[in-house]
């Protein structure tokens, strides 16, 4: 096992390697693939903090729990709202900033406010080559050059390992409330999310589990702002029911929490996907593949299904394929976890990992070849 | 500045390409005539000046791939254009280049509230996109100051920002999805109506990346419901310092303004004189605008003036009424044209941590003692953004010389104090040979390499972004 401590030595160890390498953060993720580890805890810190800036640079094995300590302290969060994977996975370990970032992991507010790629700022890294390369910064508007930050977002350690990480953070809300409409089918409760959207009123989270028939719509901000907008969402939608207003700070983040982490998945087996699809084509989606449940979030625009173990994969990938969007499995085993891409943005994929990684040791196979 | 020189062979392949490229496109879609194609001879950064070899004025998708097909056949590098608006010659052509203009491809193709997103061609205006909404209570947020000009197309190929990106992003943040022709002619589909990439982010990778991956025929675009009412602040200081100080507390605090703008006395100055916008006379002027219903904005803004009370402002003013607000914006969105009417200026866009302010405002007023030209600031202080604008005498032997090392001396001082060359305006042909003072040889070989992959034989808007040495082994492979 590899356990750097400096950006050169981090260098060092992949310049060196002589066969494959297995990125791990915290590890969280419970699928291997071969190679000898390499983890980033040493590579941990935060290393600057302006929250006058909205900014925070961190090395990238800083574990996540020390960065929304540090945020909370000055009143501040991580926007994205990341999952904590654990649950789902049954992994243990501390999630680490650089694998939210490599995993571009975002939760319930990205239909609000951007997912993680949308906050990264700037990255370090070093590629499969053991070549140290930066890009971006830690200012909030930098167009210099091209954008590797998207890039390394959501790569997943196959370009490169990121060694620190610099990201805008926003302030927390003073409140927050969560309206609950009840017993709406899947269409109407995506129906009702796209209405409240739709509106001025800047919901900052808005899912569906059909489980409970319950359909929530979050708001956030200060009292007097969560209080008038809570009250015109609720006329808004008051064709699809009375709603239910939630108040209550820790029942709140319960509530999203559970969305966030997928809670009602989590006990039990089954293959979980993650569909990224466009909101209004979701109940449709859902609806054709037998045997699965789900839970909907963003609006509708992502869903998380259950399905039963090894099965309706073609099923799946069909139905979101020809609807336009992606499928990406979670939990479960077997090869074909990542979407399959059409020829011309495989090859660009394939051109880009030979460039980044010319020895093809990076997490080998993880998002396909 | 320095262009590579024409490639004689490919000048005299010229009436061959054109035959081709009107075999290829309807009448009237390829310009030949020396006296028509000086019309696309630059960009807003008019100081630069060459007319392209040929002009192509593209209708559809298909018709671009075509052109891509003939010019990548022939080996004739292609420069991409929206409306021309770039300050930094990112449309500037070279003697030998096709200029692939999208401007008569402006449809909306696809208005979708429920999902909350508009498909347009890539020549269709910025502001006609949210024209093309408003009615309906939407709008589209990357507002940048040209808007009512620039393409959506030049946009995402610069990743534009405007005013209002403090709350909503910039061009990146708001872009679903792209029709992108590379090079060969290949058409491809990146992103769309759904959130994020299912493999590699190449959305996010092709969105700033000036025109040199391919070029960008349709874009799925996020529009937003337009809030219930905004309304802006004035407030004035008698130091930059001070101005700075305030804006950082006005972000601790929590309130998120959608925009905090700030002027200097130079600047200030001269809108008045332009504008008659009422100004205070004052060293610095903040303008901070928030977003919502009646109550919410007089939350917001209480909050902020109580800030700004504790910094001694010599002027606050806060608008109550529609005029009021846009007296107050008056100045500030004159304040291009009003520099422009003192004389010639280039602007520059530097960007730097918002703690920095005061230190590099005050370097910036002595190099201009010591360069011995007028500057006027005017910037998007909420997130860093500087836009130094810098007179000079375009008719004065040397000036335009003495201006460009002037400007050059303020980048480099972003990049010094943690910032970068460029936070909206891209790279083009201007910051181009400063790249190396952001980047070591591995990250500008890293960014080189991307281009390898998307376009291996470097004729897409080839000489920019790369200082020309770094990029000059790998064009000179590819010819
Ligand atoms: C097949 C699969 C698909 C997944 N898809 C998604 C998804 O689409 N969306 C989502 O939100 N979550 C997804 N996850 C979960 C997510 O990868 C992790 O749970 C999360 O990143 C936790 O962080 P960690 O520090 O524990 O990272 P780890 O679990 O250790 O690593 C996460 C990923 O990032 C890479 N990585 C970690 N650190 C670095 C680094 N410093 N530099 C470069 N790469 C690094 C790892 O190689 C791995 O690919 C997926 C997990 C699996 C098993
Ligand atoms: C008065 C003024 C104010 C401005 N204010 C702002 C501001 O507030 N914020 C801001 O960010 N910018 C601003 N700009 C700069 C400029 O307007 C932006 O960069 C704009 O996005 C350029 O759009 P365009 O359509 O004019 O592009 P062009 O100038 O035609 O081209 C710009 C770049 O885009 C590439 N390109 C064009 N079309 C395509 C295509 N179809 N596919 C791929 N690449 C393409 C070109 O090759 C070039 O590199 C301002 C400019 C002016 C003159």
């Amino acid at each position: 096992m590899m356990r750097p401590d400096t950006e050169a030595e981090l260098a060092d160890a992949i310049g060196s390697a002589t066969g494959p390498i297995r990125v791990e953060g915290g590890g969280t993720r419970a699928t291997g693939g071969g190679g000898a580890v390499l983890r980033t805890g040493g590579l941990s810190g935060i290393t600057l903090y302006e929250p006058g800036a909205l900014t925070m640079v961190a090395r990238a094995g800083t574990p996540l729990a020390e960065v929304e300590a540090a945020l909370a302290a000055e009143g501040q969060r991580l926007p994205f709202e990341p999952m904590d994977h654990r649950g789902l996975l049954g992994t243990k370990g501390e999630p680490t900033i650089g694998g939210v970032f490599a995993a571009n992991v975002s939760g319930p507010r990205r239909i609000a406010v951007g997912a993680a790629r949308d906050f990264l700022l700037g990255v370090r890294f070093v590629d499969g080559a053991g070549r140290i390369v930066a890009n971006g910064g830690r200012v909030m508007k930098n167009v210099t050059g091209y954008d590797l930050v998207k890039l390394m977002a959501g790569s997943r350690g196959t370009l490169g390992v990121l060694s620190e990480v610099s990201f805008k953070v926003l302030p927390r809300p003073a409140a927050v409330a969560t309206l609950r409409l009840s017993g709406l089918s899947d269409v109407d409760a995506v129906t009702a999310l796209a209405r409240a959207l739709g509106s001025p009123w800047e919901v900052s989270g808005a899912a569906h589990a059909p489980d409970r028939a319950a359909t929530l719509i979050r708001i956030e901000g200060s009292e007097a702002s969560v209080r008038y907008r809570a009250g015109a969402l609720q006329k808004l939608l008051a064709g699809f029911g009375a709603a239910e207003i939630v108040t209550d700070g820790a029942e709140n983040a319960g509530l999203w929490a559970a969305i966030r982490d997928v809670a009602a998945f989590q006990a039990g087996s089954g293959d979980v996907w993650r569909l990224s699809v466009k909101p209004s084509d979701a109940p449709r989606i859902v609806a054709a593949l037998p045997e699965c449940r789900a839970l909907y979030d963003w609006g509708g625009g992502l869903v998380w299904l259950l399905a039963p173990e090894g099965k309706h994969m073609a099923a799946i990938r069909e139905a979101v394929s020809a609807a336009g969007g992606h499928a990406t499995r979670l939990r479960g085993d077997g090869p074909g976890a990542y979407p399959p891409q059409p020829p011309a943005i495989a090859a660009l994929e394939a051109g880009l990992r030979a460039r980044f990684d010319p020895r093809g040791i990076l997490n080998p196979g993880l998002m396909g070849d | 500045m320095e262009m590579p020189p024409p490639d004689p062979a490919i000048l005299a392949r010229q009436p061959e390409l054109v035959k081709r490229l009107s075999g290829a496109l309807s009448a009237g879609a390829v310009i030949s005539d020396p006296a028509e194609t000086r019309a696309y001879e630059c960009d807003a950064l008019t100081a630069y000046r060459c007319a392209p070899l040929a002009v192509v004025l593209p209708s559809s998708t298909q018709e671009v791939a075509a052109v891509l097909r003939i010019c990548h056949d022939m080996r004739v590098p292609v420069v991409p254009r929206g409306s021309g608006t770039s300050l930094a010659g990112g449309a500037l052509p070279g003697g030998d280049c096709v200029v692939l203009g999208v401007a008569r491809m402006t449809a909306v193709l696809e208005t979708d509230y429920a999902n909350r997103f508009i498909r347009v061609q890539a020549g269709r205006t910025n502001l006609s996109v949210t024209g093309a909404v408003e009615a309906d209570g939407f709008f589209y947020a990357p507002d940048p100051s040209s808007q009512l000009a620039c393409a959506i197309a030049g946009n995402i190929a610069m990743n534009s920002g405007g005013a209002h990106c403090l709350k909503y992003g910039v061009t990146t943040n708001n872009l679903l999805g792209v029709t992108l022709v590379l090079m060969d002619g290949t058409v491809t589909e990146l992103g769309g109506a759904h959130l994020d990439a299912g493999g590699l982010d190449l959305l996010g990778l092709v969105c700033g990346s000036e025109g040199q991956l391919g070029v960008v025929t349709e874009a799925t675009l996020r529009i937003l419901p337009r809030p219930e009412g905004a309304r802006p602040v004035l407030i004035g200081f008698d130091s930059s310092e001070v101005a700075g100080a305030c804006v950082s507390d006005i972000i601790k605090a929590g309130v998120l303004p959608v925009a905090i703008e700030f002027m200097d006395r130079p600047c200030i100055r001269a809108c008045e004189a332009f504008a008659s916008a009422g100004y205070p006379d004052c060293e610095a002027l903040l303008i901070v605008e928030v977003e919502g219903s009646e109550a919410e904005i007089d939350e917001q803004l209480g909050v902020i003036l109580q800030i700004a009370r504790r910094h001694d402002p010599v002027e606050l003013r806060e608008s109550g009424s529609e005029e009021e607000s846009a007296a107050i914006w008056l100045g500030r969105k004159s304040a291009f044209g009003a520099m422009g009417q003192i004389g010639d200026y280039m602007c520059l866009d530097g960007t730097i941590p918002v703690s920095e302010l005061p230190r590099v405002l005050r370097r910036i007023s002595e190099m201009s003692e010591e360069f011995g030209l007028r500057v006027g600031n005017v910037f998007h202080a909420g997130d860093g953004n500087m836009h130094p604008l810098i007179l000079y005498d375009a008719n004065k032997p040397g000036d335009l010389e003495t201006c460009e090392a002037f400007g050059a001396e303020i980048l480099k001082l972003c990049v010094e104090v943690g910032g970068c060359l460029t936070g909206e305006h891209g790279v083009g042909v201007e910051k181009r040979d400063l790249m190396a003072h952001q980047y070591t040889p591995d990250d500008l070989e890293a960014q080189m390499a991307v281009k390898d992959v998307f376009d291996p034989k470097w004729l897409l808007n080839p000489a920019k972004v790369f200082p020309l040495a770094a990029s000059e082994p790998r064009r000179v492979a590819a010819e």
